[in-house]
């Protein structure tokens, strides 16, 4: 431990300086009882408070209550943090906490070596090592041998803290989580303020659990300051973050995409209607918006996926601003309603919060292979916009996007999100709201000349005319219409034209978008890493180290998905390579390839997981081999 | 002018849309087209707040002949849709256009549900027991033993009764009526647009091509007295040539039974008494069927409740909605945020 470390400061807290790191990547791990979602949270409540940047990933089981002890029951929030510019959840730990046998064994692979252990060594008894299919103590029978193991009985010293105020022993066990907390938080140098606000608020009704909490976290924490703890179990310092200045929060994709298409619809002029159905990771924007209602928001959870689309067709039609939200599995169902939606020309906003499929595949996993079935999947020629979010916080200027075109063009957007940037959290400055760009939609009125789908020449957008307009009653509908009048017609040569219109108005949206910008990098290079949607951090972070070697790499990182920014073809003929790393077996690839005929090539991973820098950095390699 | 139609009283022809209508020469549809554009002519409603919704079927071509707002949608999913344009604006009247297979097979879940929320929406069914456009496949409420291109050896289900099916679902408001019956049909049209919440209409509608005379057991004209039992509240339960035969409840047992007024010391004091809000008799009107008993017509309950779209907006008006524009800045600033200075 170096005094002066570059600089930066390091701070003496209880006995021990800290050294001073530029990030540190911590995973809670327990069984799902046992309240891992909530202490890795706070822990970024706190972290966050001390300005630094942060990316979280929680992985948490799909029952609700698994068996407890059992491999599968493992909930896992992991969180990396440090001083500037963290793109991703971090690659390998430094720590782990393990709560049982369990988490130990599901998570200790990813630690690196060297890296510190915390154990709850009560937890490991002969009954939950059965469980989680040990036959031998890893405490004791060495394979913790290349790491640093603190062995601690958290149980009983939290039975300990809160003895005194009358819990029976499973209640008292309830607050393992919270000495934990404590101990963490001393460890990185934390306040506990945020956390113990908390606690009185949410358990005001129960002030006997409050206390007993607060208890548990304050001793968790007088334990790191007071015991001989080893050297290695002592955190790191982490200075104040590289952030840019402003107010600033935690945010996750959820909450920034619900808030999102509130300013939208703000920006709109209207009024926002979410039909949706329960469905894992998308639910969670249903309970945000549900939350909204003093906002003009409307949430209606129908009886199907189907008649959620359908309700948000019929309030675009009556003038709303209809928005629907799924995953994979639901927007299959949602598929003929969406056709409807190309067909009639209205508005709406079509949210798919991707997970691992095929079918019900792996509900709280991570996975982009729903790109195909955004942009082709429904019957007939049926194009519609398909935008993509990079990050958690991007969720909300993408949402306001999504509203921007389905309103202008008269058009359902697509907005891709997944099971990763919903629940993860990051800091986020908060947006001024003056500074969002109004685009008021005015309906049609005026009866004179009006024929329901005659167009704008320019956008190629019909008019937007609601029920309730005298003069102006009309006949929409899913068969083919004229061009002219809008009366059905199976005349030839008008269906022909009506789909090639359609398809000209979403390929002319290129026109109404931004220009592709080259995310890091120059505009011409050796090698250019093409990515969507989550994969940003990690494509980001493996550019930037491939720069940092002197590469002629660049990072390009799509929002629009269909139609493609029209200088894209340009940029990537620009580049020797095109890698395009991707959580599906190659599809924004296969689109690149057959759209520009370019080089492009996929590095696939699927396992539900988020790539690794360490990943993407192969993919480089195995493209223009190691640096000279 | 559409101020016009403020002062001048609509006429039927009002309600038409200058399109072709293009169902089957003598097909019942015809019928229920000027049925309810009479209704809405007589309740003197406004065009431009007036939408029918329609899904996949014969009836489905419905709105293309109004001269209202109207959305024609795709299979079986009127009844959401509707739901959607009447959460987004309660002002509207809002019909949905639907047959047997739309509302039933393909969209029953969506029935189900819509009467059960009691969207403020009128349902009609057009109920031909038979799929039309798609060339005569049997359908749900097809009796058993249809012979259809889909079963050509007659069809082994039981058929769902609508209005019973729409009772169980929790609706407030159930009426049956005949597609040639005009005058009935309008009447109780009118009364489905006055109901406030989800009022479900089942039309018996024949369909010449594929099921022709399939509701004959009760409405061709020689059995019809006797095969057809017109309902109206407050009045006992009579029907027939002679008006004397009447519903009585079977001592000791929740069945009902045919009597003759006049014949075993049966006088009208031992007729039952239509009472539209008893949802118990409606269910069992609404189970009457040929030989054994007439077909119950008419409203069979009526007994309304807070409606689905104004619940909603009351709660959001309670939180705040509508009054004062909520502020953005403060929603992003809720809970915790700290302020990085450079």
């Amino acid at each position: 431990m170096t005094p002066d470390n570059g600089g930066r400061a390091t701070t003496l807290r209880g006995k021990l300086p800290r050294e001073v790191r530029d990030a540190v990547v911590i995973r809670f791990a327990g069984d799902s009882g046992d309240g891992m979602q909530f202490t890795g949270s706070q822990f970024t409540q706190e972290t966050a408070m001390v300005g630094n940047d942060l990316a979280t990933f929680p992985d948490y089981p799909a029952e609700i209550r698994a068996p407890a002890g059992t491999t599968f029951g493992v909930s896992a929030f992991q969180i990396h943090f440090g001083i500037t510019d963290i793109n991703t959840v971090g690659d390998e730990l430094d720590v782990l906490v393990a709560m049982n046998p369990a988490a130990l064994k599901v998570n200790v692979d990813d630690l690196r070596v060297g890296g510190t252990i915390i154990v709850d060594a009560g937890a490991f008894t002969k009954r939950n090592l059965t469980k989680a299919g040990l036959d031998a103590n890893p405490l004791e029978d060495g394979s913790l041998a290349p790491f640093q193991v603190v062995s601690l009985d958290i149980g009983r010293m939290t039975q300990e803290a809160v003895k005194d105020l009358g819990l029976s022993a499973k209640e008292a066990l309830r607050s393992r989580n919270m000495w934990t907390l404590g101990l963490t938080l001393w460890m990185y140098d934390r306040d506990r303020q945020v956390t113990i606000d908390w606690l009185k608020q949410k358990f005001a009704n129960r002030p006997e659990i409050a206390e007993a909490n607060i208890a548990a976290l304050n001793a968790g924490h007088a334990f790191g300051e007071t015991a001989e703890m080893p050297n290695y179990a002592v955190g790191y310092s982490i200075v104040e973050s590289d952030v840019k200045s402003g107010l600033h929060r935690t945010a996750t994709g959820t909450q920034t995409l619900a808030w999102g298409l509130v300013a939208g619809a703000r920006a709109a002029g209207l009024n926002l209607m979410l039909g949706s159905y329960p469905i894992t990771p998308a639910s969670g924007l249903l309970h945000a918006l549900a939350g909204l209602k003093q906002y003009g928001v409307i949430t209606f959870q129908a009886e199907d996926e189907i008649a959620a689309i359908c309700a948000a067709i019929g309030a675009s039609y009556a003038g709303s601003l209809g928005v629907t939200s799924s995953s994979g599995p639901g927007i299959a169902l949602k598929g003929e309603a969406i056709g409807l939606a190309v067909a009639t020309e209205l508005p709406l906003v079509i949210v798919n919060a991707q997970r691992a499929g095929p079918s019900t595949g792996m509900p709280t996993k991570t996975e982009q292979a729903d790109l195909f079935q955004a942009v082709y999947g429904r019957n007939g020629d049926a194009p519609l916009p398909v935008l993509a979010a990079a990050t958690s916080t991007d969720c909300f200027d993408v949402a306001i996007e999504a509203v921007r075109l389905a309103t202008q063009y008269m058009t359902p957007v697509m907005i891709l999100t997944d099971g990763y940037l919903s629940n993860a959290a990051e800091p986020w400055r908060i947006p001024d709201v003056d500074e969002i760009p109004t685009f008021h939609v005015q309906f049609r009125t005026d009866p004179d000349g009006f024929q329901p789908f005659l167009r704008d020449p320019e956008k190629l957008a019909r008019p937007w005319a609601v029920p309730g307009t005298p003069g102006l009653e009309h006949r929409i509908g899913g068969l083919e219409r004229d061009y002219d009048t809008g009366h059905i017609s199976y005349d030839p040569e008008n269906h022909e034209r009506m789909t090639q219109v359609r398809a000209a108005k979403v390929a002319g949206i290129a026109n109404g978008i931004p220009e592709q910008v080259v995310t890091m990098g120059g505009e011409t290079g050796s090698l250019v890493v093409v990515g969507w949607g989550s994969t940003y951090g990690p494509i980001r972070q493996a550019v930037k180290q491939a720069r940092e070697e002197g590469r002629q790499v660049s990072h390009l990182h799509l929002r629009y998905l269909n139609p493609f920014p029209r200088n894209l073809g340009d940029l990537l003929r620009g580049f020797e390579h095109v890698l395009v790393p991707e959580m599906n077996t190659g599809q924004l690839a296969t689109m690149l390839r057959s759209t520009y005929l370019v080089p492009a090539v996929a590095l696939p991973k699927v396992s539900g997981k988020p790539f690794k820098v360490r990943e993407v950095d192969q993919g480089i390699r195995s493209i223009i081999g190691e640096p000279k | 002018m559409t101020t016009a139609t403020v002062t001048e009283k609509t006429q039927p022809k009002d309600f038409a849309s200058d399109q072709e209508v293009r169902w089957c020469p003598g097909c019942g549809d015809y019928a229920i087209l000027k049925s309810v554009q009479r209704a809405l002519a007589e309740l003197g409603v406004r065009k431009e707040n007036t939408v029918f919704v329609s899904g996949i079927g014969c009836a489905a071509r419905f709105p293309y002949y109004m001269s209202t707002y109207g959305f024609h949608t795709i299979h079986g999913r009127a009844a959401p849709i509707a739901t959607g344009v009447k959460l987004a604006n309660p002002e509207l009247d809002v019909w949905v256009m639907t047959g047997d297979g739309d509302s039933l097979s393909i969209g029953g879940n969506h029935t189900l549900h819509a009467l059960r929320r009691n969207v403020d929406l009128q349902i009609v069914l057009f109920n031909n027991e038979i799929y039309g456009l798609t060339k005569g496949q049997y359908s749900p409420t097809s009796r058993q033993g249809t012979r259809s291109p889909s079963t050509p050896h007659g069809s082994v289900e039981s058929p769902v009764t609508p209005a019973t099916f729409a009772l169980g679902a929790g609706a407030r408001f159930v009426a049956r009526s005949v597609d040639r019956e005009q005058h009935h049909l309008v009447e109780t049209l009118k009364r489905a647009r006055t109901h406030k919440g989800a009022s479900f209409v089942e039309i018996f509608q024949n369909c010449v091509v594929f099921n022709d005379g399939t509701f004959d057991r009760f409405t061709a004209k020689d059995v019809a007295t006797d095969m057809q039992l017109y309902v109206e509240h407050g009045k006992p339960l009579v029907f027939g040539r002679d008006g004397n035969c009447g519903l009585h409840m079977k001592p000791g047992c929740l069945e009902i039974e045919v009597a003759t007024v006049g014949e075993k010391g049966v006088t009208l004091d031992d007729i039952l008494v239509h009472d539209e809000t008893n949802r118990n008799l409606a269910t069992l009107l609404a189970s009457l069927d040929t030989p054994e008993f007439p077909v119950a017509l008419g409203v069979l309950y009526c007994n309304p409740a807070p409606t689905y779209a104004e619940a909603v907006h009351a709660q959001a008006e309670a939180l705040g909605a509508g009054t004062v524009p909520s502020d953005l800045r403060e929603l992003l600033r809720q809970g915790q945020t700290w302020t990085v200075k450079k």
